[in-house]
């Protein structure tokens, strides 16, 4: 169960990638599951080349969810912003279909595995993975860390400036464009960094991405947008309802129960449980 | 009325192209060709409903086609039931089913209904999973005791493709039908701006409701008529959530809110698919190319095709729809 | 003459800000009532209320005796109450005849759609767009865009049209058309409320006028009563004693 809750941290982060986009461009970004997996992909590929601990290299890994994101904004996503939403959610769907096609040739199907296991801690009865912990761990962080930089950088308080009202940013001499690029390039690396912690975690093939982008849509209609640590605490919720309810229940059901909390959530929680909704 | 629009008549020599070409010669080969590219027909013209019409995007859209290929199935194996009353069954109990579907999640706008409709392809695909009437994950297989009424397998299969042609014939007349209705005009107005349209008179919830079960019906039956042809069916191949996917790129590409868009995409999308599918090389990139094709549909011809011509020859219009 | 409609006690917040407060007027038949106040009185929000698009918290809204508070807005056109919007909101993939046919297939007679379509020419005609009736929606002038608002409501055979700030963005030459045209309307039987803030225009038009502010009812009556009222003119210039301080430089 605790588990449940330290995996949860990760959905929070690949959720924070979601809404971020989302919130500030109001693009849904259905690339989302593809980029989870390709940042599994990502750390499964370094850490076959240079075998240090994992977690140092989220570095590198956050660096190519950097590269990767502003590649997918300038292809297809600088053309659909401010489109009708039906364009945007269809062109980022192009991309992902273009993404898993690729990885499908390059790895085809059969699960990967990422062989680096931290040692645990044991405390009375109960032992915690060490895996999940720093992997909970670096969540924490990197949410840290982006709060930071929205509210305490120049950049970062541009970026919010544009999610509020993009016209008036640029007429404050903000370059939107930029702002829009680098905050999906953020997203995306969110969404890779997360995929990179659950490789550690689990085994997985490039279509294990659409599971967590799921979960990310439901802890981000859960928590609303705009707000980092609120995406990271609707994960950690899922991840500990997960835990709860996993053990009796059949793991196919999963995603229908998922689903069920999703649009029992859209229609309950228009304002999401903290934050303020989407105009989608 | 609709008998004066000129392209109703073209429809049914469309469809009458469709019953002569394998009858010629007796040629299985055409026909099975030509079988797939009704089903895509049939797929992106009802699609076109929610998408092109009413301006929401549906992406779990083949859950409609597997589900009335489970119905169908289970109805003329396990049933013993005449294959057409048992594709009608189908067709209106998924009708049915697209309409409580429908009431849960038609009030979410826009990107959340589309993630809605995912996720109800994938809930009803763990459900049909479990479900031990129906097979759970190994699903059904049709005995050839089946294919007795109609004369044995091989008149069967020659029933069926006429039927499935017939449902291609009636997927396309509706769309006509309901795209020079007042019904339609409602739809319209209700892509451009719903709140807008809701305050001119229409009843949106109402009419949301009606047009998704409406485009759950042909689909269904085709499904029951064509997975009993195939005389088997499993959660796998009858959610094929890439099959969803690619009815949405069809209907980009040939144009989606046009009757012969919608024809013309799902012809062209299936001879593409075949061809990536057989040749050796790229049959791993059919994902990557159905994406790229996307792309550049979404990214330099919204329109698809059918917009493209449009522009061209703008009289063609009045014909083709 | 009867009243065509009712507001009473009319109140709606959202979340802490109370928008509309304990409003309450009527409006007879043939009658152009003008709705006036600052920015953030509360007009359109009023606007939404009596049209569906917002439940009243408190109070009831009558319609031709009819009451309509709990109606939604496909509801209460069918009853025959339409409106315009202060946004224009065109149907931009439509033709202009198209987008007025749709307010003449879901207006107050259920007609269908090539009556429907018929009707639309002639209220295109009435509101000098007949000679644009194929163009896309989106192709229009914005003065083109608030006739197609109107035309649709007019469609819709109406007994109240409420239209929302028609005037704005209007050149002067646009103006006088428009007011012309309100002035038809209202002379062919449909009772206006409106909401404008441009003091002569709704002066000259309005048989009475309902002053709004901060989301209250300020005053109500003639025109010529209630331009001079201290109370509206402090509402708008925001200073106290202003009529004062204005009546004593005269």
């Amino acid at each position: 169960m605790i588990d449940g809750v330290l995996v949860g941290a990760v959905y929070g982060l690949a959720a924070m990638g979601l809404s971020l986009i989302w919130g500030v461009m109001d693009v849904i970004n259905l690339t989302h599951g593809a980029m989870i997996a390709l940042g599994m992909f990502c750390m499964y590929l370094l850490f076959a080349a240079v075998h240090i601990n994992a977690y140092v290299l989220l570095l590198p890994t956050i660096g190519f969810g950097l590269i990767i994101g502003l590649v997918v904004y300038w292809m297809a996503v600088h053309w659909v912003v401010g489109r009708s939403m039906l364009m945007s959610l269809l062109s980022t769907f192009a991309v992902n279909m273009m993404v898993i096609g690729i990885g499908t040739a390059v790895w085809s199907t059969s699960p990967y595995n990422v062989n680096f296991v931290l040692p645990g801690i044991t405390i009375g009865a109960y032992t915690f993975t060490g895996n999940h912990i720093a992997a909970a761990i670096s969540a924490v962080v990197i949410a840290l860390a982006l709060q930071l930089f929205l509210y305490h950088t120049r950049t970062g308080k541009a970026i919010r400036a544009v999610a509020d009202n993009r016209e008036a940013a640029e007429l404050m001499g903000i370059s939107s464009t930029a702002v829009l690029s680098i905050a999906f390039a953020i997203g995306i690396a969110l969404a890779c960094t997360s995929g990179a912690l659950v490789s550690t975690l689990f085994p997985f093939t490039i279509l294990s991405g659409s599971v967590y982008q799921l979960k990310s849509f439901v802890v981000t209609i859960l928590a609303g947008l705009g707000k980092p640590f609120g995406a990271l605490v609707a994960g950690v919720l899922l991840g500990l309802l997960e835990g709860v309810v996993t053990p009796f229940i059949a793991v196919s059901w999963i995603p229908l129960i998922e689903f069920g909390l999703f649009v029992v959530v859209l229609v309950a929680f228009p304002q999401g449980i903290f934050g303020k909704r989407a105009t989608a | 009325m609709i008998l004066r629009r000129p392209f109703f008549w073209i429809i049914l020599l469309i469809a009458a192209g469709f019953i002569y070409a394998p009858l010629h010669g007796n040629n299985v080969s055409v026909r099975e060709d030509l079988i797939l590219i009704a089903i895509a027909i049939i797929l992106a013209s009802n699609l076109n409903l929610m998408i092109g019409y009413t301006g929401y995007v549906n992406f779990g859209h083949i859950v409609f086609y597997g589900l009335g290929g489970y119905v169908g199935l289970y109805l003329t194996t396990v049933r013993g039931w005449n294959l057409v009353l048992s594709a009608l069954v189908a067709g209106v109990v998924v009708s049915f089913c697209g309409f409580l579907f429908g009431l849960a999640i038609l009030r979410l706008r826009g990107a959340y209904f589309a993630l809605a409709t995912i996720g109800i392809l994938q809930a009803v695909q763990a459900f049909v999973s479990n479900f031990d009437p129906w097979g759970r994950s190994t699903g059904m297989y049709l005995s050839f005791e089946s294919y007795r009424p109609l004369g044995g397998a091989r008149h069967a299969l020659w029933i069926t493709y006429f039927l499935i042609i017939a449902v291609m014939a009636l997927s396309m007349i509706l769309s006509l039908a309901i795209k020079n209705s007042k019904f339609g005009l409602g739809l319209f107005a209700i892509r451009e701006d719903e709140d807008a349209a809701v305050v001119l008179g229409v009843n949106a919830t109402m009419y949301k409701a009606i047009i998704y079960s409406v485009s759950a019906f042909l689909p269904a039956v085709a499904g029951a008529l064509m997975f009993f042809k195939n005389g088997m069916i499993d959660p796998s191949i009858a959610f094929e959530y890439m099959l969803s996917l690619e009815g949405i790129v069809m209907l980009m590409l040939g144009g989606q809110g046009s009757v012969i868009g919608a024809a013309l995409g799902g012809t062209l999308y299936e001879k593409l698919r075949s061809y990536l599918l057989t040749s050796p090389v790229l049959s791993n990139f059919h994902l990557v190319i159905a994406g790229g094709l996307l792309l550049m549909v979404v990214l330099f011809a919204p329109g698809g095709l059918i917009g493209w011509l449009y522009r061209l020859v703008p009289r063609a219009r009045k014909v083709m729809e | 003459m009867s009243t065509i409609l009712e507001v009473r006690g009319v109140s709606k917040r959202f979340g802490g800000l109370v928008a509309v407060s304990d409003v309450s007027f009527s409006i007879d038949e043939g009658e152009i009532l003008g709705l006036i106040g600052p920015n953030g009185a509360g007009k359109t929000t009023l606007f939404n209320v009596v049209n569906g698009v917002y439940k009243a918290d408190q109070g009831t809204i009558t319609f031709a005796g009819k009451d309509i508070t709990r109606c939604s807005p496909d509801q209460v056109v069918h009853f025959g109450l339409a409106r315009t919007h202060q946004i224009v909101k065109p149907l931009n993939g439509l033709t202009v005849l198209d987008n007025v046919t749709v307010g003449a297939c879901f207006g107050r007679e259920y007609l269908d759609l090539t009556d429907a379509r018929k009707v639309a020419s002639e209220v295109l005609q009435r509101v000098g767009l007949g000679d644009r009736a194929d163009m896309m929606a989106r192709s229009l002038t914005i003065a083109g865009k608030k006739r197609l608002e109107i035309a649709r409501a007019l469609a819709a055979k109406p007994k109240l049209l409420l239209l929302d700030e028609v005037l704005a963005g209007l050149n002067p030459t646009e103006i006088a058309a428009m007011i012309e045209l309100v002035r038809k309307i209202r002379d062919s039987g449909i009772s206006v409320l409106m909401i404008e803030h441009l003091m002569q225009a709704i002066m000259s038009l309005s048989n009475r006028i309902v002053v709004l502010n901060l989301g209250r009812k300020l005053a109500e009556g003639r025109p010529d009563e209630v331009v001079h009222n201290p109370d509206v003119v402090e509402a708008y210039l925001g200073f106290p004693d202003i009529v004062d301080k204005l009546t004593r430089m005269e």
